[in-house]
């Protein structure tokens, strides 16, 4: 009936959308490797109702045309891989990655996942599991009399049995690395899945060949920043007003048509 | 009678398609390097016998706004914001070679350096293409420099660099995809004055509060035209009502 309402109620629901999606980021604010996200937007098409340029007459041209735009819409919601702060922990088996790439998580339905949440613990084998109960992949295993564990920059994992004074090799991590991480998709839990746009995911030993090196006894926090979510919520906020608000003077408009005709 | 009555009729319609352009500004306030639409009126006078009042009006897109957004930092390497005048090359989805102020940049999975929309950015000789990278810097001539997966950090490359052009202003306007073209449809050459900022992003340039007062303005225009389409009606009746015999 009238564009206009339609092209304000677009408005809407991407300024909607945003504030759900800023929301989500601030909900995860203490979420140990949670990557925000930021939304995208882009201008719907524009109907054109006189080309400009068209001829008005043998030998003139309309010099600017009528084309009208139909409002605006979400394309993406972009995850920001930029890394999160770095907090000690002390305990051994926490490990945040300095740099690209992510830990393999072998997860329930026999797929890999991919996170940068290293708050790992051992579960009743002594394998190395995610908080969720997920095991690491290469698995390792503590063995069981362990006097102190140790993670080297370059993923070794090395135990000091009882009544032993050297360290055994128990274990190495190994990171995976995507050419686009912004591409990954995030399924919960904060694991991340390769889709196609991430490109195949290429292991490799932490430290070497650009990937990160790990962090042993350290957590990588996430990366949301409280005060820049905190202005797009207001900008957020009165964008939807501004909209809401061509929609009552749209309504205005045609209650005035009907009242007065 | 009727010509008063066709005139508001048409004005009141114009005045509804304006608010649409202004609605669709609104729309696109956080929209990263938005250009906002201007909008006009134009009177058509109607030339005929006897006296001439029949002067229409008629809406018409003027152009683009290109005033300058505002400059949000982002730290983030792959944003760039132009500074003062100029305009980023991209591809649009037909192939043509148009142009947009949005530098909000990604890689995809092809390693294609692509805007945020998944437009491709054009560099030197066509779309930019990254190789693997551990860090990436835009430089502000457009140059984008690379540190290799697997290469020490003083190991910089220079991969392309992003065509930046500065046409004149007149002859630019906003396809039905939303990009801006050259009216002659001759791909505008780079121009290395046009200066880049990393790490930021320039804002739609909607001005909230001057298109909220368009808005209502635009409103009671609207209005005042209903009103004479009303007054239209009151003549009629009291002219019906004269001629009525008892």
């Amino acid at each position: 009936m009238n564009q206009t309402l339609w092209v304000a109620k677009t408005g809407l629901d991407a300024q909607q959308t945003r504030l759900s999606i800023i929301s989500n980021n601030l909900a995860n604010v203490s979420t140990n490797g949670f990557k925000r996200d930021t939304a995208v937007f882009e201008d719907l098409m524009y109907q054109n109702m006189r080309q400009s340029g068209s001829q008005t007459s043998q030998d003139t041209q309309l010099p600017s045309g009528l084309a009208v735009g139909t409002g605006v819409r979400l394309v993406a919601t972009e995850k920001m891989h930029s890394q999160g702060n770095i907090i000690q922990t002390g305990n051994t088996l926490d490990m945040a990655i300095n740099g690209r790439g992510f830990f393999q998580i072998l997860k329930p339905d026999g797929s890999l996942g991919y996170s940068r949440d290293g708050s790992f613990q051992t579960n009743a084998q002594g394998q190395v599991v995610t908080a969720n109960g997920y095991l690491l992949q290469p698995a390792i295993t503590v063995p069981q009399g362990t006097q102190s564990l140790s993670i080297s920059s370059d993923g070794t994992v090395e135990a000091i049995l009882s009544a032993a004074t050297a360290p055994t090799q128990v274990g190495n991590v190994q990171l995976v690395d995507f050419i686009n991480p912004a591409g990954l998709q995030a399924t919960g839990e904060n694991l991340f899945s390769e889709t196609a746009s991430s490109g195949a995911p290429q292991a490799g030993t932490p430290g070497l060949n650009g990937i990160g090196s790990i962090m042993s006894g350290s957590l990588e926090t996430s990366n949301v920043n409280t005060v820049e979510e905190l202005v797009n919520m207001i900008e957020t906020q009165r964008a939807y007003e501004m909209n809401s608000k061509v929609i009552s003077t749209a309504d205005g408009m045609l209650q005035y048509v009907n009242n007065n005709l | 009678m009727d010509r008063l009555l066709y005139i508001s009729m048409s004005g009141a319609a114009q005045n509804l398609r304006a608010q649409q352009t202004i609605s669709h500004n609104l729309a696109n306030v956080s929209t990263t390097g938005f250009q906002g639409d201007l909008d006009a009126y134009k009177s058509l006078a109607l030339k005929g016998d006897g006296f001439e009042s029949r002067v229409y009006n008629q809406h018409y897109r003027a152009g683009v706004d290109f005033q300058k957004g505002s400059m949000m930092n982002t730290g983030r390497d792959l944003d760039a914001a132009i500074q003062g005048e100029g305009l980023i090359a991209v591809q649009s989805r037909e192939g043509n070679e148009s142009y947009t102020r949005a530098g909000d940049f990604r890689v995809d999975q092809n390693g294609f350096l692509t805007t945020g929309t998944g437009l491709l950015v054009l560099g030197e000789g066509g779309p930019v293409s990254i190789p693997p990278y551990q860090k990436l810097d835009i430089g502000s001539d457009g140059s984008i420099s690379i540190v290799a997966l697997g290469q020490t950090s003083d190991s910089v490359t220079v991969v392309d660099r992003i065509k930046l052009v500065k046409p004149e202003l007149n002859n630019l306007q906003k396809s039905s995809d939303g990009l801006l073209i050259t009216k002659d449809g001759v791909p505008a050459l780079a121009d290395a004055t046009v200066r880049l900022v990393s790490g930021t992003l320039e804002s739609s340039n909607v001005n909230a509060v001057s298109e909220l007062v368009s808005l209502l303005d635009n409103s009671r225009q609207f209005e005042l035209q209903i009103k004479m389409m009303k007054v239209a009606e009151e003549t009629d009746e009291s002219s019906t009502k004269l001629m009525r015999t008892k």
